[in-house]
């Protein structure tokens, strides 16, 4: 078969992984080689979906020999069939890198034959890259449930962050949807990975010269809406991935209908948009606004706001703590203010040293007063227009109901991918 | 100071001039208002003072910003000069002498309007040069990398480290179309800038145009049409990028 022809096939059973970032690993380039990695992540071009493209994503192959009900490669699925050549694929990722198309590697695969004959082909091509071209450029690879540990060890040698699909956000809908995995399979090498950067750190701290195991760390995703969990259960499963397994980023991805079957929703339900575009926001809330998973979702309520973002949700429900003041309240206060980001915290609690800040000034640090306002005193001054006793008053006024009609009517504009907006966000802070 | 203010600087243009500028200012006790590259100049009401480029003077005053205000301070005024800032060289001015009289903390500033503006054009610039470094297209002329911008900000002596740094074993230029200024990079280590109106490239040769047809075949290919939504690909890689870039060319056959 024709390369161009398999290119097409590989990357569009690719395309609906949604873990495309190339972030979290500084690696300078070394004279005579090609290559190198940013910290930050940087986006190549951004395909007609708005989703950033810094990696050549693609699959090994997509001849799968299991059949997991939501997937286009399974093995009922008809369909075209192709495999790269571990030369193919060296090949192709040095000449996209060299035109500076891509940052790097991305590569997953359908099970051919077993879980280690792929993890075999995965290997030889990673070794071929770093070994025989001495490529530096980023390399993310998916380890394959239910492969031979010793494989996992080495494919994690090469690559700079690996992941694990936990696929669904439970064993029942595992069970059901997926029969060839199980949680164990899935897990173990989960786990077997934040074990070997644990181990490796110490090495590295011992002899500096300790090859780097995952550098970039361990990510994974997950499908939101092919079954029946709340809100509130995939969130708090979210933390007890970051938490247990130290994970760097749990992708969410809303599931699209490409199959029939009984288990899963029928074919023309549109794809759940909003609720994974809420679970981003919420994830960010996680991760650097110092929420926990049970303060975002509560018992009664496990199901996001539709109108509300996260964070508005839990700050109108929350007018006890509010209004601070802008010149005094702490750091950790001010991030759980609407309208006040990461960034801007950090600039009002600079700025503040200098000069008492007034409305104006919160205007210049990038605060959005639309929001923020309701919640804020400005020396002493409230700088709301309405009465904030009444939550829902002030519900009214920050939600989003424009937003949420055009939601309705196409959900187009909704499509906030996390992965460009990490890379985003933290090629202005320097987070992570 | 602020003595005399009818006044209009002309400069060569360059950072070394425009600290000149900054000199003369002192010197004269004056004021100007404006400050004009000479090849930029219009006509003036105004008297004219032509700043010639005096090294030892542009030292000094390379010298002093970092002793008086902070090195962030000194690289802010560096980075606004080469960004897009409409009268940049008027409102650095502006910055400079206010950092004078207030020391380290001027820099800080970031709710007074004569640092805002600085901050946020170096931010602008920072920004197109994040960009660039994943939006620029190399094309191979048989081992030898060539790409063609055209940025907004003066940004290639911001990106050129990086390309040297990544593309360390290869032989590559970079030539920056809205300033006329290129940047040229041989495997084995040297570099230089050059100014030039124009370039002369080959034709791409077969490998090359293989290579684009993969390229696009995967970019096609990768996008969800489910998903589709032209607003936010233009609100991350705004269309003046995309002349330049493979994706978005089409080969004459
Ligand atoms: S193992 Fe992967 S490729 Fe194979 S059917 Fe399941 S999800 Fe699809």
């Amino acid at each position: 078969m024709e390369l161009l022809k398999k290119l097409e096939i590989l990357t569009d059973a690719a395309k609906y992984d949604v873990a495309c970032t190339s972030s979290g690993v500084d690696r300078a380039g070394e004279p005579g080689k090609l290559g190198s990695a940013v910290a930050a992540g940087i986006c190549h071009s951004f395909s007609a979906d708005g989703r950033c493209i810094s990696l050549l994503k693609v699959l090994m192959s997509n001849a799968c020999v299991y059949n997991c009900a939501y997937c286009v490669n399974r093995r009922e699925n008809e369909g075209r069939r192709a495999s790269f050549t571990p030369e193919e694929l060296c090949s192709l990722t040095m000449n996209f890198y060299r035109r500076n198309y891509i940052e790097g590697l991305f590569l997953s695969s359908a099970v051919v034959k077993s879980p280690d004959h792929t993890c075999g082909l995965m290997l030889r091509a990673l070794q071929k890259l770093r070994e025989d071209e001495g490529f530096r450029g980023y390399i993310h690879v998916k380890a394959i449930p239910g492969a031979d540990p010793v494989l996992v060890e080495r494919l994690g040698l090469y690559a700079d962050r690996m992941s694990v699909n936990i696929e669904l956000p439970s064993q029942k809908s595992l069970g059901l949807l997926a029969p060839e995995k199980t949680k164990e399979t899935i897990l173990a090498p989960m786990g077997q990975i934040c074990q070997g950067i644990q181990e490796n750190a110490s090495d590295l701290a011992r002899y500096k010269k300790a090859p780097r195991f995952v550098p970039a760390g361990q990510s994974t995703q997950m499908i939101v809406g092919a079954s029946p969990e709340t809100d509130r259960q995939i969130l708090l499963l979210t933390e007890g991935l970051y938490r247990r397994y130290r994970l760097k980023r749990v992708f969410f991805s809303a599931y699209m209908p490409v199959v029939n079957h009984r288990n899963l929703p029928a074919k023309d339900t549109p794809p759940p948009l909003l609720r994974e575009h809420r679970l981003y926001q919420a994830d960010w809330l996680l991760r650097f606004y110092g929420f926990q998973a049970k303060e975002i979702l509560e018992e009664e309520q496990p199901d996001f706001n539709p109108l509300l973002d996260p964070k508005c949700n839990w700050a109108v429900n929350h007018m006890e703590h509010f209004p601070v003041e802008v010149n005094r309240a702490p750091y950790e206060m001010l991030l759980r203010v609407p309208g006040i980001g990461v960034k801007s915290a950090q600039r009002i609690v600079q700025a503040r040293r200098y000069t008492a800040l007034d409305q104006m000034a919160l205007k210049r640090l990038g605060v959005v007063l639309k929001r923020a306002r309701f919640f804020l005193t400005c020396k002493g001054k409230s700088l709301s227009p309405l009465q904030t006793d009444n939550p829902l008053v002030i519900a009214g006024a920050i939600g989003e109901g424009r937003v949420f009609q055009q939601g309705l009517s196409g959900g187009e504009q909704l499509s906030l991918f996390a992965p460009q907006k990490e890379d985003k966000v933290k090629c202005l802070t320097g987070q992570i | 100071m602020s003595y005399r203010t009818n006044i209009v600087y002309r400069y060569d243009g360059s950072f070394q001039g425009f600290l000149c500028c900054v000199f003369q200012c002192f010197a004269q006790k004056e004021l100007p208002c404006a400050i004009e590259p000479w090849d930029a100049s219009q006509e003036t009401l105004f008297p004219v003072r032509t700043v010639e480029t005096v090294l030892e003077e542009a030292e000094r005053v390379a010298r002093s910003i970092p002793k008086k205000m902070s090195p962030e301070a000194y690289e802010l005024v560096r980075t606004v000069f080469l960004s897009c800032l409409e009268e940049k060289e008027q409102k650095l001015l502006r910055f400079l002498l206010m950092g004078y009289r207030l020391g380290p903390k001027a820099v800080k500033m970031t709710s007074e309007e004569t640092v805002h503006v600085l901050h946020k054009a170096a931010l602008h610039l920072a920004n197109e040069a994040h960009l660039l470094l994943g939006f620029l297209r190399f094309s191979d002329f048989g081992g030898f990398l060539a790409a063609e911008i055209s940025p907004k900000n003066n940004v290639l002596p911001k990106i050129a480290p990086h390309f040297c740094g990544r593309f360390s074993g290869e032989n590559f230029l970079i030539w920056d179309k809205t300033h006329k200024l290129g940047f040229i990079h041989q495997k084995t280590g040297e570099y230089r800038f050059f100014e030039a109106d124009k370039i002369e490239l080959p034709e791409p040769d077969e490998t090359e145009l293989a290579y684009r047809e993969l390229w696009r075949e995967f970019y096609e290919t990768i996008a969800i049409e489910g998903r589709k939504n032209p607003k936010l690909r233009r609100t991350h890689m705004p269309m003046r990028y995309w002349p330049e870039m493979t994706e978005f060319q089409q080969e004459p056959y």
